[in-house]
């Protein structure tokens, strides 16, 4: 018996080390890829040649001549994605609170349009939009990245909320009633403060979403004024025009890891109930 | 129903028809209201996604009937189908549709065989550990689809890798190997960077399948003798089909429209260009707005057709299994 639990746990050992290294894996060979210099490069290994290693590819993007590039993409990055974000939020709760809660025709119709709008082919906003932006003056503008995003944070946000506000006991909101409270203050006084994990964990995924978006990005903007990270990683050029960018684009792309990997280790538990209740349970 | 049918009156059958009416018009204007108040708060939401969708595909579908570029603005003609005609007639359609039905049927299954695996792991997995796993398979979730693709391109590269020095015992690897210069090996790294990122989607989606299965079925069939496969075949798989088919559909169009990866490791060179790559080819390089829009809507009506499909032939009700009644 103790023979068995404990080859029981060696085996989880070597399970867990697998799927960490599954997941870990390709971030680690950036990481590493990031601290190479220019001639280390093409050494074929892994790891940064031994006493060669450098951060001259993160003072390149933050100080030196990628700075420009780097740092305003970013700016516009968080921006953008957090406003797309914020906006759908709050569309988004309303919507659900009225799907989980109210009795009105057309109900099954708005989640279905959420379904639909989901898995809606990003490419095929582009062109209209690109059209339609260079003549009313959005293109290359934040709000000609955040209107389309509203495209991708929307729809799962209202699919996620909704699933998360079937779950909240709503006597209380009726208990609030009977005391006289409105529907809207009941709302706002009583399941507010039971929504507002569900309502983070929803902007947590719309934001992680939205930080993604290349299509758009690279499609919509045409110089610094609008382009988002993922697009202006395509856009690094090396020191010259003999030396490749592989090093600034693993550092720049570390940089751009780092807050996803922050909110993942803050908020895993919240992240995985978010995902998984939207999608399968009642 | 129509409020009307709520506020007929139904006098004569009622003992007290005065205030039955009365009490019923109370009832309809209490779910008059609560009607109203559903539409002024999913409203916005709803307009706001058909904003963003609708109105660009109707204007796309527009814009496909012209003979339009944006580098000859005056020349624009209204020329019916011939657009389509020239895509379908064009065997660069064809190619980009054969190269991403491809991507989306292989990434798709071992993303369900790697993902059911990964869910299995993270049910049994001791409690101690379930937190770590499920934060570690996150991370290939949250990370940008290009910094994936460039992880795994400079991985591959044939100048800044190293998979080409670690695997030269495998045959046919060896410092030559340029993997972006041919189809098949391009398309692997391609298809390889797509699952590392989305497994944990899957994962995720059947682990929750997986909690659905009451623990009851599968220790009775332990208890009558029956293997861990037959326990899976028999037991596990039949009572998480749902959580299954609305993983492998979500996937399925989420594959359809790849793009990201495909343009930071090839941009479409030899023979690995993917519908949604030649539609921005067309459309934003080129500027045709006119050939790119109908791509864009023959792109569309593929999504379309897929999930009608889908739902046809496995019965999916996503609606119900995604929470709706």
């Amino acid at each position: 018996m103790k023979n068995s639990s404990r080859r029981e746990k060696i085996w989880w050992a070597v399970i867990s080390v697998l799927v960490l290294l599954y997941a870990l894996f390709p971030v680690a060979s950036i990481l590493a890829t990031s601290f190479k210099s220019p001639s280390d490069l093409t050494n074929g290994s892994f790891l940064p040649t031994p006493g060669a290693a450098t951060i001259s590819n993160y003072e390149q993007i933050l100080v030196g001549d990628a700075q420009e590039l780097f740092l305003t993409s970013l700016r516009n990055s968080i921006g953008i994605s957090l406003i797309a974000t914020a906006i759908a939020v709050v569309l988004a709760t309303l919507c659900a609170y009225a799907i989980a809660r109210l009795d009105f025709p057309g109900k099954k119709l708005v989640l279905t349009t959420a379904l639909a709008v989901s898995i809606f082919p990003v490419i095929s906003i582009v062109t209209p939009l690109f059209n339609l932006w260079r003549n009313i003056g959005l293109y290359d503008t934040w709000l000609g990245l955040i209107i389309p995003y509203l495209s991708l944070t929307l729809p799962i946000s209202i699919w996620t909320l909704a699933a998360f506000f079937r779950q909240i006991p709503w006597e209380l909101e009726q208990a609030a009633q009977v005391d006289g409270a409105t529907t809207w203050q009941a709302f706002r006084k009583a399941i507010v403060p039971l929504a507002a994990p569900g309502v983070f964990t929803t902007a947590i995924i719309a934001f992680f979403i939205a930080w993604n978006d290349f299509v758009y990005g690279i499609s919509l903007t045409s110089t610094e004024a609008a382009r988002p990270v993922p697009a202006a990683l395509a856009f690094f050029t090396g020191a010259s025009q003999f030396e490749s960018p592989t090093g600034a684009i693993s550092a720049a792309a570390i940089i751009v890891t780092i807050p996803i990997v922050l909110l993942v280790l803050l908020f895993q538990r919240q992240i995985v109930s978010g995902l998984t209740s939207g999608a399968v349970k009642g | 129903m129509s409020s009307s049918t709520i506020n007929k009156p139904d006098a004569g059958k009622s003992p007290n028809p005065d205030k039955a009416k009365k009490a019923k018009t109370q009832h309809s204007d209490r779910v008059k209201a609560e009607r109203r108040m559903g539409w002024y708060l999913a409203g916005p939401a709803f307009v706001v996604m058909l904003l963003v969708t609708l109105y660009p595909i109707l204007q796309a579908f527009f814009e496909s009937l012209f003979a339009f570029r944006l580098t000859a603005p005056d020349e624009r003609e209204f020329i019916w189908f011939a657009n389509y005609i020239t895509i379908l007639g064009d065997s660069v359609w064809w190619q980009g549709l054969l190269v991403t039905v491809l991507i989306t049927v292989i990434t798709v299954a071992v993303e369900l065989v790697l993902g059911f695996a990964l869910a299995l792991v993270m049910s049994k997995a001791l409690k101690s550990l379930k937190g770590i796993l499920r934060t570690a398979i996150l991370v290939p979730y949250g990370i940008i689809t290009v910094v994936s693709a460039y992880a795994w391109f400079y991985a591959f590269d044939i100048n800044s890798g190293y998979v080409n020095a670690w695997f030269d015992w495998v045959p046919g690897i060896d410092s030559d190997l340029n993997w972006f210069a041919q189809t098949g090996t391009s398309l692997f790294v391609i298809m390889a960077s797509e699952i590392w990122k989305t497994t944990p989607f899957i994962s995720l989606l059947l682990l929750a399948g997986l909690a659905q299965v009451p623990d009851e079925l599968t220790e009775a069939a332990k208890v009558d003798g029956a293997t861990w496969w037959e326990q899976m075949r028999k037991v596990v798989i039949p009572n998480m089909k749902a959580a299954i088919m609305v993983a492998v559909l979500f996937r399925a169009l989420d594959a359809f429209r790849i793009f990201d990866n495909v343009f930071i490791m090839t941009n479409g060179e030899n023979n690995t260009e993917v519908l949604s790559l030649l539609a921005y080819r067309t459309s934003i390089s080129r500027l045709e707005i006119g050939l790119g829009s109908a791509v864009s809507v023959l792109l569309f009506l593929c999504v379309i057709l897929i999930s009608f499909a889908a739902i046809k032939i496995f019965k999916v009700d996503l609606a119900g299994t995604r929470g709706e009644k």
